[in-house]
């Protein structure tokens, strides 16, 4: 059981995702960057629930996949709402409140 | 490993009567949507009164539930109805029941699609009911995810107005960026207790002590949490998004997403984490220090009263999280029943319980006055309350009570919150609980600073003559930005913005009576009824929080 690359390989992916959300502009690439942080998640639980025999890992992981498929379309729903209202959909415009 | 023999489905027992508050909830948020379907716009106006009876209707049976007294529990543990989350449960419906009652004129007003709001809200409010009985991360996790994705959307309500569209953006981002942060806390929290209910953890935890993987687990679930109560440093979404959200479902966010973030933290630090306390106590002692310094800080300096609500609601979660830092200083005691020995101070547990009840009242009045005084000035900054005696002194006086209560000022209720939580750490009586008395103490006084800013307005000062026009009320203007997409788009360089921010339109005030609705006389009636009673009675609290302590352990 090869745990240990698996971890090595979620945790990875869950920086390069947190990298995303921080340093993207665009709205999408960065709702991207979040599914990219859920699925290191999901590969975490599969890999644990493979080591300790359980089969809770992967019913984790399949209400993760659903739960994100709905937080991604309100995500892009909010995005197409700036992008009518400011055609631009870089969220680091978005300042009007500050302080 | 063989999968099929692990997944052989058995039919789980359901407890009907122990669902009944959570399928009520979803029967009238359906009926909501198909009745305005099938009546179309003749169903309007009756919405926010199907959702109000509707709440009011959930009521029923977490009464009966209580009365019988019993303790329930399904799904092997994963969902429990007991004392501690049926109180939580008929907070919420409550506050939503506060909320709907808010609400009803301002959705209306503004023109806003009424079915949608409701449905949304009472879906929101299903999550956290959940939330309250969840004893497993993954019904956490989904309860969680419930009650925030509505959020989202309302808080991004106004369409068309720029600065709701912007405190949408940013309550969805950092909402799911902090969901991402705690999930993967979770993964590794069950990498090393091997299952995903609270029993196990806490179990595995003792055994395994504070090994670096378990330190990362809890400070990444930990963390997460923190973004959800808007605890400093994680609290930089909670101003703007509350500024920008139209002011009915900011009292929701600030009132009930909190406490459902509460209630969480509650489950996941007093049962699951108790074999960790040498990380999870110091942890929220900076929290706790932090969030209440830096939020009343800032707060002194807000001259929108929203924003300064905002940021009083940060101080008031850093008052919340200090029982946190004490949770388990307490003598080692067996939960009866459990034959589990813990050390859970179970006073610190009350503790937040009683602050979250006492403080959605108090809240939930202080932005019910918002909404009905910025109904006359259509203004949400603190200048515009000067001279509310003169012109309307019901309202001043309300006002008065509420800023009071969060203040902590005797007879009204947030005195008795502010008193459990020096009980708790008298209890703990450890040098660090009495360093963290004495900054709560301070930060008491300091917080008295910028509401008593506001009760100098409302008694002492002159009326104005001219007030800066509001969020709120210039949502019609907003509005109209919205529909000339091309203006918006030509001053992509920041000339936008520059128009825009804090430029405020001065408009002529005229002082005369709050145009009042039954609603919102309702709501005002309920949260000040309920703040000075929880004052002058707070026998009335403090017992939930003794019983609920009881079935502690998982």
């Amino acid at each position: 059981m090869l745990l240990n690359q698996f971890l090595l390989l979620g945790a990875l992916l869950f920086a390069v995702g947190v990298y995303g959300v921080l340093a993207r502009r665009n709205g999408v690439m960065v709702l991207m960057s979040i599914e990219l942080m859920l699925n290191a998640v999901n590969l975490n639980l599969v890999a644990f629930g493979l080591q300790h025999d359980v089969v809770s890992g992967q019913v984790f992981a399949l209400f993760i996949i659903a739960v994100a498929a709905a937080e991604v379309g309100v995500g892009l729903a909010i995005v197409l709402l700036l992008y009518r209202n400011r055609r631009s959909i870089a969220v680091d415009e978005f300042d009007l409140m500050k302080g | 490993m063989n999968l099929g023999a692990l997944v052989a489905f058995v039919r789980p027992e359901l407890d009907w009567h122990a669902l009944a508050p959570e399928l009520t909830l979803l029967a009238v948020g359906t009926l909501v949507t198909v009745a305005d379907i099938a009546l179309d716009d003749k169903a309007k106006r009756m919405m926010p009164t199907l959702a109000g009876i509707g709440l009011l209707i959930t009521l029923v049976p977490i009464l009966t539930l209580a009365a019988d007294g019993a303790e329930r529990s399904m799904f092997g543990g994963a969902y429990v109805v007991d004392d501690f989350s049926l109180v939580l449960k008929a907070l919420f419906i409550l506050a939503g029941y506060v909320v709907v009652l808010m609400s009803v004129d301002y959705v209306r007003e503004g023109d806003y699609y009424e079915n949608e709001y409701y449905t949304l809200l009472l879906t929101s409010l299903l999550g956290m009911v959940m939330m309250a009985s969840s004893r497993d991360l993954v019904s956490v996790f989904v309860a969680l995810e419930l009650l925030s994705i509505p959020a989202y959307m309302l808080a991004a309500w106004r369409k068309g107005g720029p600065r709701s569209n912007e405190a949408g953006l940013k309550y969805y981002l950092m909402g799911v960026f902090a969901s991402a942060v705690m999930l993967y806390g979770m993964s590794l929290v069950f990498g090393v207790a091997g299952d995903t209910d609270f029993g196990t953890i806490s179990e595995a935890l003792r055994g395994e002590g504070a090994s670096p993987i378990v330190i990362v687990a809890i400070l990444f679930v930990l963390v997460g949490f923190a973004f959800k109560v808007s605890a400093v440093p994680f609290h930089t979404w909670a101003p703007d998004t509350y500024e920008g959200a139209p002011t009915p479902v900011t009292a929701f966010l600030s009132v009930a997403s909190k406490a459902a973030g509460f209630v969480a933290l509650l489950g996941l630090v007093f049962v699951a984490f108790e074999g960790a306390a040498d990380v999870v106590q110091p942890f929220f002692w900076v929290l706790a220090v932090v969030t209440m310094t830096v939020g009343n800080l800032i707060a002194l300096r807000q001259t929108n009263i929203v924003r300064m609500l905002a940021y009083s609601g940060v101080a008031q979660g850093g008052f919340m999280l200090v029982p946190f830092a004490v949770a388990f200083e307490g003598d080692a005691w067996t939960v009866p029943g459990a034959g589990i020995t813990t050390t859970v101070l179970p006073s610190a547990y009350e503790a937040v319980i009683v602050y979250l009840i006492i403080y959605a009242f108090m809240n939930l009045g202080a932005f019910s006055v918002v909404l009905a005084v910025a109904r006359r000035t259509r203004s949400g900054e603190i200048d515009s309350y000067a001279g509310l005696f003169r012109y309307a002194p019901g309202m001043a006086v309300l006002m008065t009570v509420f800023l009071a209560s969060l203040a902590g000022i005797p007879p009204a209720g947030g005195w008795f919150a502010k008193f459990v939580i020096f009980r708790t750490l008298a209890d703990a009586s450890t040098p660090a609980g009495w360093v963290l008395a004495a900054i709560v103490a301070v930060n008491a006084v300091i917080a008295f600073g910028y509401y008593a800013r506001v009760l100098v307005q409302m008694w002492f000062e002159p009326v104005p003559e001219t007030v800066a026009l509001g969020v709120d009320a210039s949502g019609d203007a907003e509005d109209e930005l919205a529909d000339e997409p091309a203006e918006a788009s030509a001053n992509d360089d920041g000339g936008f913005v520059a128009t825009e921010t804090r430029q405020q339109t001065m408009v002529a005030f005229t002082p005369g009576p709050i145009p009042m609705t039954g609603a919102l006389a309702a709501a005002l009636a309920i949260t000040v009824v309920a703040t000075m009673a929880l004052g002058v009675f707070p026998g009335l609290v403090s017992h939930f929080g003794e019983v609920a302590s009881f079935y502690l352990g998982g």
